[in-house]
């Protein structure tokens, strides 16, 4: 079975370390934050200017003020700071921040990343993404492993124009997880009950299959 | 003498000086801390052919968004655009030209302009179309793209509370790009929701000191939330 999008969360979630700085993209990425392992101190930051994101509010606290990279209104945590958004890409051009979790439309065997334009489709914007994916050493990409047509986004070259040049190395799929090393993506975990062979057909760019490939326990 | 007072008391004083063709950097994310009644002053002044420097565009019928209604844009840097059907109408039909921009870089192209630094170095673009046309340098192993400042004519600002002065404090996420925005404007222009007495506000925290401010007005704010999310 391909991963749910809470349990892509929660494999993204067993990365986190006590005591990261974390910043998590809109869509499954944000699901992250609902899986910070109990006792574990993560502070989340949102590219618009804070750092220590909490909980979505009440309606009765909510506060036009107070947003998320998303636009959402949030809450800070205790402790949290808030600042401009050069401070705020200062953290993140600045290596920073711990980790980065982002969406995609390809990654390739080369690192490179697309993920904010289709040709000929109406383009609104990369936002902060190419800040974040040239800024952090860190960076999980989360996506389906093929889209719905079957066409593989792991790819030996991105089609798509790029968000950032060699620089992923770690990729969740709804299928497998996947680190990307010398050229090709090595398969180090596939989802339960989903075939090599699955994975296989629906990987386009070179696949290194390690004699043994545990399977995600959940 | 008006001396170091920096405080108007009409929007008609405020944008005054404000010509077709300007270039006008505007502070706010989305529509968190945007200054929505000098945005709605250079609708009333019909001014045309603008260069807007902002992160979004507003939304429709709020926001920057108004200023598309008579086609008073015709040039928007931005790194997101998405909210808004006229924006895309516009850009469609080849009214509006669009600079996508990273987000991290248009605020360093602020911070760069406002603090007299020509251009920087970054990694962010490098091998994507933003680095189309862009000089780059290797240092130390590693390729980063020229990316230009910005100036603009006039900088309009949210601020939460400003003094006499100029000195200026924003409110929680509201502060986003309104600082490095201050900076840049030859015509800095702060709105705020309250005038305090020089002297109230500490000075070690300042976010945006009076020298960068050319003229304060106090209005009255809708805060419009684009994207309300509550945990219930």
């Amino acid at each position: 079975m391909a991963l749910s999008r809470d349990q892509m969360a929660i494999r993204v979630a067993r990365e986190l370390q006590d005591g990261y700085y974390v910043n998590l993209g809109i869509g499954i990425p944000t699901l992250v934050a609902n899986f910070i392992p109990d006792g574990m101190e993560v502070m989340l930051q949102s590219e618009n200017g804070l750092l220590g994101m909490g909980s979505f509010p009440s309606e009765d606290s909510v506060d036009a003020d107070m947003i998320n990279a998303g636009k959402q209104t949030v809450t800070a945590v205790s402790g949290s700071s808030i600042f401009s958004s050069a401070e705020s890409f200062a953290m993140i051009r600045g290596g920073h921040v711990d980790l980065t979790v982002l969406g995609a439309f390809e990654v390739d065997v080369s690192g490179n990343i697309a993920s904010w334009m289709i040709p000929k489709k109406l383009i609104k914007g990369m936002g902060g993404a190419m800040d974040l994916v040239a800024g952090a050493d860190n960076i999980i990409v989360t996506m389906t492993h093929a889209s719905k047509n079957g066409d593989s986004k792991l790819l030996d070259v991105c089609s798509l124009p790029l968000t950032g040049k060699g620089c992923i190395k770690k990729v969740l799929t709804d299928l497998a997880w996947l680190e990307i090393e010398n050229g090709a993506f090595v398969l180090k975990e596939r989802a339960p009950g989903v075939s090599i062979e699955e994975i296989k057909a629906k990987t386009q760019g070179r696949l290194i299959v390690p004699e043994h490939v545990p399977e995600m326990v959940f | 003498m008006a001396g170091f007072n920096k405080v108007v008391t009409t929007y008609e004083d405020a944008m005054s000086g404000l010509q077709d063709g300007m270039t006008v950097i505007a502070g706010g994310f989305g529509l968190c801390g945007i200054p929505e009644n000098l945005i709605a002053e250079i609708k009333r002044l019909k001014t045309k052919n603008l260069t807007v420097v902002s992160n979004n565009c507003g939304v429709d019928g709020f926001g920057l968004g108004i200023l598309l209604e008579d086609k008073q844009v015709s040039k928007m840097v931005s790194s997101y655009v998405g909210e808004n059907a006229l924006f895309e109408k516009q850009v469609l039909n080849g009214e509006l030209d669009v600079e996508l921009t990273p987000q991290g870089t248009l605020a360093e192209k602020m911070r760069a302009g406002g603090a007299g630094i020509p251009g920087f170095y970054t990694a962010t673009g490098v091998g994507t179309p933003v680095a189309e046309g862009k000089d780059t340098r290797f240092f130390n192993g590693r390729e980063y793209l020229l990316e230009e400042a910005i100036t603009g004519d006039f900088a309009i600002v949210k601020g939460w509370k400003a003094d006499r002065y100029g000195n200026v404090i924003y409110r929680h996420t509201a502060q986003n790009f309104n600082p490095m925005a201050a900076t840049a404007g030859k015509i800095t222009v702060v709105e705020v929701e309250e005038l305090v007495e020089v002297g109230e506000l500490d000075p070690a925290h300042i976010h945006t000191p009076g020298i960068y401010v050319d003229r304060v007005i106090v209005g009255t704010f809708e805060k419009r939330i684009e994207n309300r999310t509550t945990s219930e």
